[in-house]
């Protein structure tokens, strides 16, 4: 029997070098003459910079250079804007983008002021400490609602106010929904994201090398190409004088796909006035106020239903805390104004957004990238119609899902990948009866909770349906390439976070090549390899990278076949690849190893056959024509100590759909991190700003990441509603895990306590907000 | 996050440990286990000029009882060999039991006893203790040794009666009387994390299970750790008794902790948590003295 490899719970093959300490991260990176990097960051929200004097840095012996904006000349700038606003009518966006390093205006607590270089870290520190700064500290913008009053300061002072952009998509005409519902439930709801905390911080090590002319940059980018094509450009270098390498990066999430960071923009360049390699990590300080994150969202939504409990339309107005600037355009706000319709069928839609502007860090996607904020606010009004209506969670979600013969089902506005926001397949209903099934519902609600409640113990349930719009385009690429030793080289653009490229893509190409995944060698994210793509982000480097391997590993299975077919004065169809060899069917002594027939591509001698290529290796491309929606259901029991209010999960389970799966151990691991930074924002993790726009938990003793005793074992199954729009039927699973957990929690700590009236409205909870949320019901002001 | 310049010397011995005390004064500071030091430095809120590490002086890590009982417990010794160890198990039971809360494994197999104590941080767990087992505290110097109370030994916020030559070398904590029982309770956001609300709770019964004395010590609830004297009398003179318990409760919880509030829990919650601890707390204190006392529960 043919041994298969897609599809296999494979063991990740990158382990054993990652644990080992055998895998190269930005850090490991130490060449001759190296120097180090700090960067002195503004201690206020929003000040005027009055004058800087760094002369007394060059007291500390081993001080090399000094930077500050007005050292850089014609080379200070903008960051560029890196997503455009999308297609959408009477669209307003004010684009500002971060400085290299600040000019006249700090407008976040750690933008950049100055950089020194010296020969270590610890005397660059000292030196940082001594460049003066006379700062004018201006009124500080924190909050959202009143940056919009009239007499707000204003981050940008050459706009007229705080906001950053208006949005505003319809889908029919909730008005008309709105007269015919028997029922109209208004709230407003509160979700806050926060900081993705990758295990590595940021880094870059930038290294001219004057006899090549060719600058090499070591980079914990998601998206190396388009840092060398911006570099090129910015520094004025040909794209082939730039390599970006992005080794193993311990974590991306988001944030590391910040094109460009001014740390980015500087390294290289001063690399290149020094002529010296150059290194700075992000220590962990700076990485909570200078990498980006996500925040909060407010949402005054509303929504009409018949009294059985059918969906009629929806409407919700909210605010967006974009932070000091917005260089990744409304990803944020239209993912969570896209997937707010989640896995339902709301025939009447109203969504307008405002972008604001305020003095904290730059907001920019992390896992989820807003799709939290935008389910958070569906499932909590279906809880809340279910609730007066007297029907089941679980029975007005079934009754609103959007039927498995509906498909494609358009939503009709537009996604962040500014195509029409249209769902290419999906089931719901096995989906959530295998939740059901698997976290014990019936037998819980029937049995197990009355028990518990009497013996005085508050335990509840949970369940919570989400859609996720996965593997946007525009394109991935990759070269597929069978060497004389028979192993096969394959080299793709998009970089590797921990997602486990290595193995899910090697799968993809044993399975096409019939060789053994140990015979596959993946490649990612060095520029010299491959110059085309975008990166890694919106779950898309299986679909979009994989598809595009898969093509290539079929263009190179048809070199093969053709090869053989001359060679062994057969029919294509008559033969076989299996265990590294091509062979007639049927006839395995009349074969040839895939190597030997690599040496007969690429002769030394005569000659290779007019209109074709040398060597069995293919370069192809894959670009969907937009992005696939994988769905799932997330359940939870959870007990919650009434008097401290503190939570143990007891049980947990994720069901997801992501189209054909690839690995499933490896989609296990996705769901298991996802839903850990689900658990860490719904119940852990909150950046607090003070009214100064400072923020108070800048690290992890007051930032609170759950822990391996926080997060309980997690139940994972997998429903297969293949992808249409991809041959390999598959769809993104990369931010599934985290998406829903906030109205999970908020569902099931209602539940468990089981207070008249008691609503959960925001996210994130504590058991002290908890606390305070019950007073407040049990003896309302 | 790298710390300013600062010279380190590893004294042989506790006397030379001592002598260079005495000779640079407040510019040195003592490395023990480093634990809190070593990240108040990395962010440069500290910045000694010199660091005195007493990691080489076995002579301070030792845990041994003396004629009268006394538990005797060096200043180096660390938290993970006092959570593991049979003497303080069997001799300071409410040491033993706090233990797994402070912080993680990792962190406790570097911590010391003396370096938590002299930090004096409020929300740690130790100085709690210290002062609910009437601990005693021996500090030197070059000019000879006294034993401080520990109730005169904590004297606010990472402050306590240690002068600069002085290191702490040895903690006594003397034997329990019988019929003692003993409970550490403590609430964390995270395992591991410092406590929203702490309490260690020591109590003596006689005879006839009626509490001879009691003694109520909270962490996190002000500005050092904060022991609740007119609760423990609503207690003395009482039996296992719910009423007494609440009274006592209410009157620790409301009027003498005195909580600070954070974003983790503010003052409401933290006084509200230090109530239902406190009543936790005396249930299983009072539980394990009438076990003590031959009581069949």
């Amino acid at each position: 029997m043919k041994k298969r490899f897609f599809g296999e719970r494979i063991k990740r093959r990158e382990d054993p070098r990652l644990l080992t300490g055998q895998a190269l991260f930005v850090d490991d990176v130490n060449l001759p003459k190296m120097i180090h990097a700090a960067f002195l960051r503004s201690p206020y929200a929003h000040a005027r910079i009055i004058k800087i004097d760094s002369s007394k840095a060059f007291d500390h012996p081993g001080v090399v250079a000094v930077y500050t904006a007005s050292d850089l000349g014609a080379y200070w700038r903008n960051g560029p804007l890196l997503v455009s606003p999308p297609p959408i009518e009477n669209i307003v966006f004010h684009e500002r983008t971060q400085q290299i390093l600040v000019r006249d205006k700090v407008r976040h607590v750690g933008e950049p002021i100055a950089v020194v270089l010296a020969e270590d870290r610890y005397i660059a520190e000292d030196a940082v400490a001594d460049i003066l700064v006379d700062y004018e500290p201006l009124d500080v913008v924190v909050d959202m609602e009143k940056a919009l009053e009239p007499q707000s300061a204003l981050v940008h002072e050459d706009l007229p106010s705080n906001i950053a952009a208006h949005v505003v998509q319809e889908k029919g005409n909730y008005q008309q929904a709105k007269e015919k519902a028997d029922i109209i439930l208004k709230r407003r709801l509160y979700y806050d994201h926060g900081t993705a905390a990758a295990m590595e911080n940021r880094g870059i090590v930038a290294e001219w090398d004057p006899k090549a002319q060719r600058l090499t940059v070591w980079d914990t980018t998601q998206a190396p190409i388009p840092i060398r094509n911006g570099l090129a450009s910015m520094l004025g270098l040909s794209e082939s004088q730039v390599r970006v390498i992005a080794p193993f990066i311990g974590g991306g999430f988001g944030p590391k796909i910040m094109m460009f960071y001014p740390e980015e923009m500087i390294i290289p360049w001063v690399a290149l006035q020094l002529n010296r390699p150059v290194k700075w990590i992000e220590d962990r300080a700076e990485n909570f106020v200078a990498t980006t994150q996500e925040r909060d969202q407010i949402h005054h939504a509303e929504i009409a239903l018949t009294k059985e409990g059918r969906i009629l339309g929806v409407h919700d107005v909210f605010l967006h805390d974009t932070g000091a600037y917005d260089p990744y355009g409304l990803t944020v706000p239209l993912n969570s104004q896209c997937t707010l319709l989640g896995p339902y069928d709301i025939p009447d839609y109203y969504s307008e957004f405002t972008a604001v502007f305020t003095n904290k860090p730059i907001v920019t996607p992390y896992r989820g990238a807003g799709r939290q904020h935008g389910v958070f606010v569906i499932e909590r009004l279906l809880d809340l119609a279910a609730k007066e209506l007297g029907m089941d969670v679980i029975e007005i979600r079934r009754k609103n899902f959007i039927k498995a013969d509906a498909f494609p089902f358009d939503n009709k506005i537009i996604f962040q990948d500014f195509q029409p926001l249209v769902y290419d397949s999906g089931n719901y209903e096995p989906i959530l009866d295998q939740a059901l099934e698997r976290i014990g519902y019936i037998d819980f609600v029937n049995n197990v909770q009355p028990r518990l409640t009497a013996e005085g113990r508050h335990v509840g349930i949970g369940v919570v349906a989400y859609v996720e719009g996965t593997g946007i385009g525009p394109y991935e690429g990759a070269r597929v390439q069978i060497q004389p030793s028979g192993k096969i080289a394959v080299v793709t653009g998009v970089g590797t976070q921990g997602q486990g490229h290595f193995t899910s893509f090697a799968q993809i190409v044993a399975e096409q090549l019939g060789v053994d995944i140990e015979d596959v060698e993946v490649v990612t994210g060095d520029t010299d390899q491959f110059h085309w793509g975008t990166g890694t982000f919106a779950s898309r480097g299986a679909v979009v990278a994989g598809n595009a391997i898969n093509e290539a590993a079929k263009d190179v299975r048809a070199k093969v076949l053709r090869m053989a077919s001359d060679r062994f004065e057969v029919a294509e169809e008559d033969l076989d690849i299996r265990g590294g060899q091509v062979f007639v069917r049927g006839v395995p002594q009349r074969g040839v190893s895939l190597g030997q027939l690599a040496v007969e591509a690429n002769p030394l001698r005569g000659t290779v056959k007019p209109g074709t290529e040398p060597g069995l290796e293919a370069t192809n491309y894959f670009g969907p024509e937009m992005g696939t929606t994988a769905s799932g259901v997330h359940a939870m029991i959870v007990e919650v100590d009434p008097q401290t209010m503190m939570i143990d999960i007891q049980k947990f389970v994720v069901v997801h759909d992501c189209g054909r799966v690839i690995n499933p151990m490896i989609l296990d691991g996705q769901m298991h991190g996802g839903v850990a930074q689900g658990i860490g924002n719904a119940f852990y993790e909150k950046l607090t700003f003070d009214e100064n726009g400072q923020l108070l938990n800048g690290s992890f003793m007051d930032y609170l990441i759950p822990t391996a005793r926080e997060i309980p074992r997690i139940d994972v199954g997998h429903e297969e509603t293949l992808s249409p729009l991809n041959p390999l039927g598959i769809k993104g699973a990369g931010e599934a895990g985290a998406i829903p957990v906030g109205p999970l929690f908020a569902q099931a700590i209602e539940n468990a306590l089981a207070l008249d009236g008691f609503e959960i409205l925001e996210i994130p909870l504590s058991p002290g907000r908890l606390w305070e949320l019950v007073r407040e019901t049990q003896s309302p002001a | 996050m790298k710390p300013a310049a600062f010279e380190y010397i590893v004294p042989d011995s506790l006397e030379q440990a001592l002598s260079i005390l005495q000779e640079h004064g407040e510019e040195a500071k003592i490395l023990a286990g480093g634990q809190s030091l070593v990240p108040a430095m990395n962010f440069r809120m500290l910045q000694p000029t010199l660091l005195v590490d007493l990691n080489k002086l076995e002579e301070l890590d030792h845990i041994r009882r003396n004629e009268a009982g006394d538990l005797l417990v060096g200043a180096m010794t660390r938290h993970r060999r006092l959570e593991f160890d049979n003497l303080v198990a069997q001799y300071a039971p409410l040491l033993h039991e706090s233990i797994p809360s402070i912080a993680h494994p990792q962190i406790r197999n570097r911590g010391t006893l003396g370096g938590s104590l002299v930090h004096a941080d409020p929300a740690a767990e130790l100085p709690v203790i210290a002062l609910a087992v009437d601990a005693q505290i021996k500090v030197q110097s070059i000019g000879g040794e006294r034993t401080i109370p520990s109730v005169e030994f904590f004297q606010g916020m990472f402050t306590t009666d240690i002068n600069p030559d002085e290191i702490l070398v040895e903690v006594a904590i003397p034997e329990s009387s019988a019929r003692t029982g003993w409970a550490f309770k403590e609430i964390a956001r995270r395992a591991g994390d410092y406590a929203m609300m702490g309490i260690a709770v020591r109590i003596t019964l006689d005879e006839d299970g009626v509490c001879e004395k009691a003694c109520l010590v909270y962490l996190n609830a002000g500005d050092g750790p904060m022991e609740a004297v007119e609760a423990a009398k609503i207690l003395e003179g009482q039996p296992r008794d719910d009423q007494a318990f609440e009274a006592a409760a209410e009157k620790a919880s409301q009027d003498e902790i005195d909580p600070l509030g954070n974003m983790h829990a503010n003052v409401d919650f933290q006084r509200h948590l230090a109530n239902v601890l406190t009543l936790r707390a005396l249930d299983l204190a009072f539980q394990r003295a009438d076990v003590d006392r031959g009581e069949n529960l």
